[in-house]
């Protein structure tokens, strides 16, 4: 089952690494990785896309408690959180069919185009993770030039919040 | 007063009671090591002779007090040196701080000479690590490591100092507590489960006592033992747990797990309530998991919660310091009116267990052979030593001997690499603890493959003065490797020979360093051979004992199988 793990760290050196050490060292499977500064800058904000059955996850929870610089882990409720992903997608296009075609994907998805070169169109899209797949898909018939992916951030629904 | 990072580390020593440390100095520690020779009277170095001697001296300081060891190293390969060592004692929760030096800052990135990035390294094996970029950081992050060390789930904090820095200067303040928020150990159990646990104990029809390192750790096997026997429960002991409940005691059933005795294996195999306490299922003792204590509801008590239901799902888990714990537990026992469990059917399962006991798992016959036999040497340690010693022992089939026949009665006397299985572990472990306890016999049993790996620690003993007694049990072979290319290869011995023409003259060797050598051949020497070599309480004495080539480490569970499937002799 997929997970959605949220957590707050020390913003410090080496402590993403730490992060990304215990899932090798320990053959935990990781989907996507997000990390940035939070308003506080002490700390960083992760997203931490997993799956596995509930003791894996559990003692995933667990080994992530137990690193020094977590301050707090959060494995995000089932069905009760919002994860958004963003996408950065480069297309090239050599004639004016290809023009209308990635304008008329674009706003069926809902995407924004942010630049426009002689022969390249970059587009940018933020929503679920299967939204971006589409997205992607519907360029098949496309020479898609480059995919950017930040992997998906996550926010549980309501009152449940991640916070010192 | 401005204090320099040099003269900031050595009054942090200071602060934190550290008496001695184990090192071997380098490039990037030089100024350090001027302010350990200016302060010299108060902080005793013991210079090793490869860094991992350091460390593992400092593990058997630690092992052996309950005092975290504390080690220096230089940077680069002073530091890959120390790696082992310090994948050991995380494996082992051994609390130590070992400072490692590095380049100066302006270089660290640029591959200097002597340059590694040891923090990444060590960032698997270590509890925490740091590097301190700053000399007004410095105080407070050795502050910080001690306290990581020390509480908790113990285990090895690395110091990683850039050598610029030690010279750069700052006032001096080293803070009196440490709060961190994201390091919060659970210390006092949950009263809910502790409530639940007691009455699954008060329950137990067949049950059994479980118990590991973290018995040690943690200071209880004062509890631990006043708990057993006012239950009177079988209690058996992990490798790693030896000594937290007295051995000679007839409620011990022996260690558990592969080379664990018949009782306790089949005690565990048949058990109804399973109490675990400071222990964390190792594979080396559940054996095949699938097949592992079947019947039995557990109570598991750790301070780490990630050991609980990690390898076997348990119902009842209290996270906390076991101390508490048990303390928690009696007063609950105590506070109830019925707290007396099923006699008879206590009184069965102790007739069931005589029938286990019975089979004498761990007999052997010395009386009818002519060569030594390792079981032999330690049973007859055990007399001479009056099972007082601190014993240190390396890895490998002399390690199961050691477990099996020196008979613990106290805590923190047995020194032993259990999680790593680190070979060259046993002779500076034997340096650190008799550095701890001068007056102590302390007593290394080791075997002719392990002692080869940090042989050279001889010569720190020789320089300190630690009249250590080494137990070389002698067999010319690898010998745990070569029981397991006997039982599964087909006697296909691959690399493991060692004989007479290829190891070296101990005897010769120990006298080259400039201690007592001392080679027994016979059976009917050993004992006065070992009262003789006690006797020199002022000298380093190397017992060489040729023992018997092909003997084997029984009774065994081999691998995949469960704890009631037990090769007996």
């Amino acid at each position: 089952m997929r997970h959605v793990i949220s957590i707050l760290l020390e913003n410090e050196t080496g402590a993403l690494s730490r992060v990304a050490g215990l899932f090798s060292a320990r053959g935990y499977n990781i989907k996507s990785l997000t990390v940035a500064p939070t308003d506080d800058p002490s700390l960083s904000r992760m997203t931490l896309v997993t799956h596995g059955e509930p003791q894996i996850i559990e003692q995933i929870i667990k080994q992530l408690n137990k690193l020094i610089d977590v301050v707090k882990v959060m494995d995000l409720p089932q069905g009760s959180y919002i994860v958004r992903e963003m996408l950065l997608l480069k297309v090239a296009s050599s004639s004016t069919d290809d023009c209308a075609l990635i304008k008329r994907i674009s706003d069926i998805f809902r995407a924004r185009i942010i630049d426009v070169k002689k022969r390249t169109y970059t587009i940018e899209l933020t929503g679920r993770s299967d939204k971006l797949d589409s997205f992607i898909e519907a360029f098949e018939c496309q020479t898609v030039l480059e995919v950017v992916r930040s992997g998906a951030m996550g926010i549980a629904r309501g009152n449940i919040a991640l916070h010192l | 007063m401005k204090l320099t990072g040099a003269e900031i580390f050595i009054e942090c020593l200071k602060a934190e009671g550290v008496d001695t440390i184990f090192g071997y100095p380098g490039g990037a520690v030089l100024y350090l090591y001027d302010e350990l020779y200016k302060s010299a009277d108060s902080v005793r170095h013991i210079l090793a002779r490869h860094e991992q001697g350091a460390i593992h001296a400092a593990e058997g300081y630690a092992k052996s007090t309950d005092k975290p060891g504390v080690a220096i190293v230089t940077s680069g390969p002073g530091a890959t040196n120390a790696v082992t060592g310090i994948a050991d004692a995380y494996m082992d929760s051994v609390p130590l701080v070992v400072f490692t030096g590095q380049v100066p800052r302006p270089l660290i990135g640029n591959d200097a000479f002597q340059e590694v990035d040891i923090v990444g390294i060590t960032r698997p094996c270590v509890k925490h690590n740091f590097l301190v970029t700053e000399v007004e950081k410095l105080a407070e992050t050795i502050k910080k490591a001690f306290h990581i060390a020390t509480t908790g789930r113990p285990g090895p904090v690395l110091v990683d100092i850039p050598k610029d820095l030690t010279i750069d200067t700052t006032e001096f303040v080293y803070p009196d507590s440490i709060n961190m928020r994201s390091y919060q150990p659970t210390v006092k159990g949950n009263k809910k489960q502790i409530k639940k646990a007691v009455d699954l104990i008060l329950e137990a029809k067949q049950p059994v006592i479980y118990s590991g390192g973290g018995v040690i750790s943690s200071g209880a096997s004062k509890q631990l033992t006043a708990l057993a026997r006012r239950l009177h429960y079988p209690i058996t002991n992990t490798l790693m747990g030896l000594g937290a409940y007295p051995a000679t005691d007839k409620q011990f059933l022996g260690m558990l797990g592969m080379h664990g005795t018949y009782e306790a294996n089949q005690s565990m195999h048949n058990v109804d309530i399973l109490i675990a306490i400071g222990s964390r299922f190792d594979d080396r003792v559940t054996g095949n998991i699938e097949k592992f204590c079947p019947n039995a509801r557990i109570i598991h008590i750790d301070i780490d919660p990630a050991s609980i239901s990690k390898n076997v799902s348990v119902d009842v888990p209290i996270v906390g310091d076991v101390k508490e714990v048990l303390n928690a537990i009696e007063i609950e026992l105590d506070s109830r009116d019925d707290n007396i469990p099923d006699q008879a059917a206590l009184e069965k399962w102790w007739q069931q267990i005589a029938v286990w006991r019975s089979k004498e798992c761990l007999k052997y016959d010395q009386a009818n052979d002519k060569e030594i036999k390792a079981q032999y040497v330690v049973e007859k340690l055990w007399e001479v030593t009056k099972g007082d010693a601190y014993v240190s022992s390396d890895v490998g089939q002399h390690q199961m001997w050691a477990a099996q026949f020196y008979k613990f009665d106290k805590p923190n006397r047995w020194l032993n690499s259990g999680g790593l299985g680190t070979m060259g572990f046993g002779l500076p472990a034997a340096m650190g603890a008799q550095v701890a306890h001068p007056e102590a016999t302390v007593t290394c049993i080791t075997g002719d493959g392990s002692i080869q790996m940090c042989i050279q620690e001889l010569a720190t003993c020789m320089q300190e003065g630690l009249p250590l007694k080494i137990i070389n049990l002698n067999n010319g072979f690898l010998g745990m490797v070569r029981q397991w290319q006997e039982f599964f290869y087909q006697k296909r011995y691959s690399s493991v020979r060692m004989e007479k023409q290829v190891n070296p003259d101990f005897v010769k060797l120990a006298e080259a360093y400039g201690h007592v050598g001392m080679r027994i051949e016979k059976p009917e020497d050993v004992e006065a051979a070992l009262k003789e070599a006690f006797a020199m309480t002022d000298r380093l004495v190397f017992m060489d004992f040729i023992t018997k080539q092909e003997a084997n480490v029984y009774p065994m569970i081999p691998a995949g199988a469960g704890l009631n499937e037990m090769i007996l002799v």
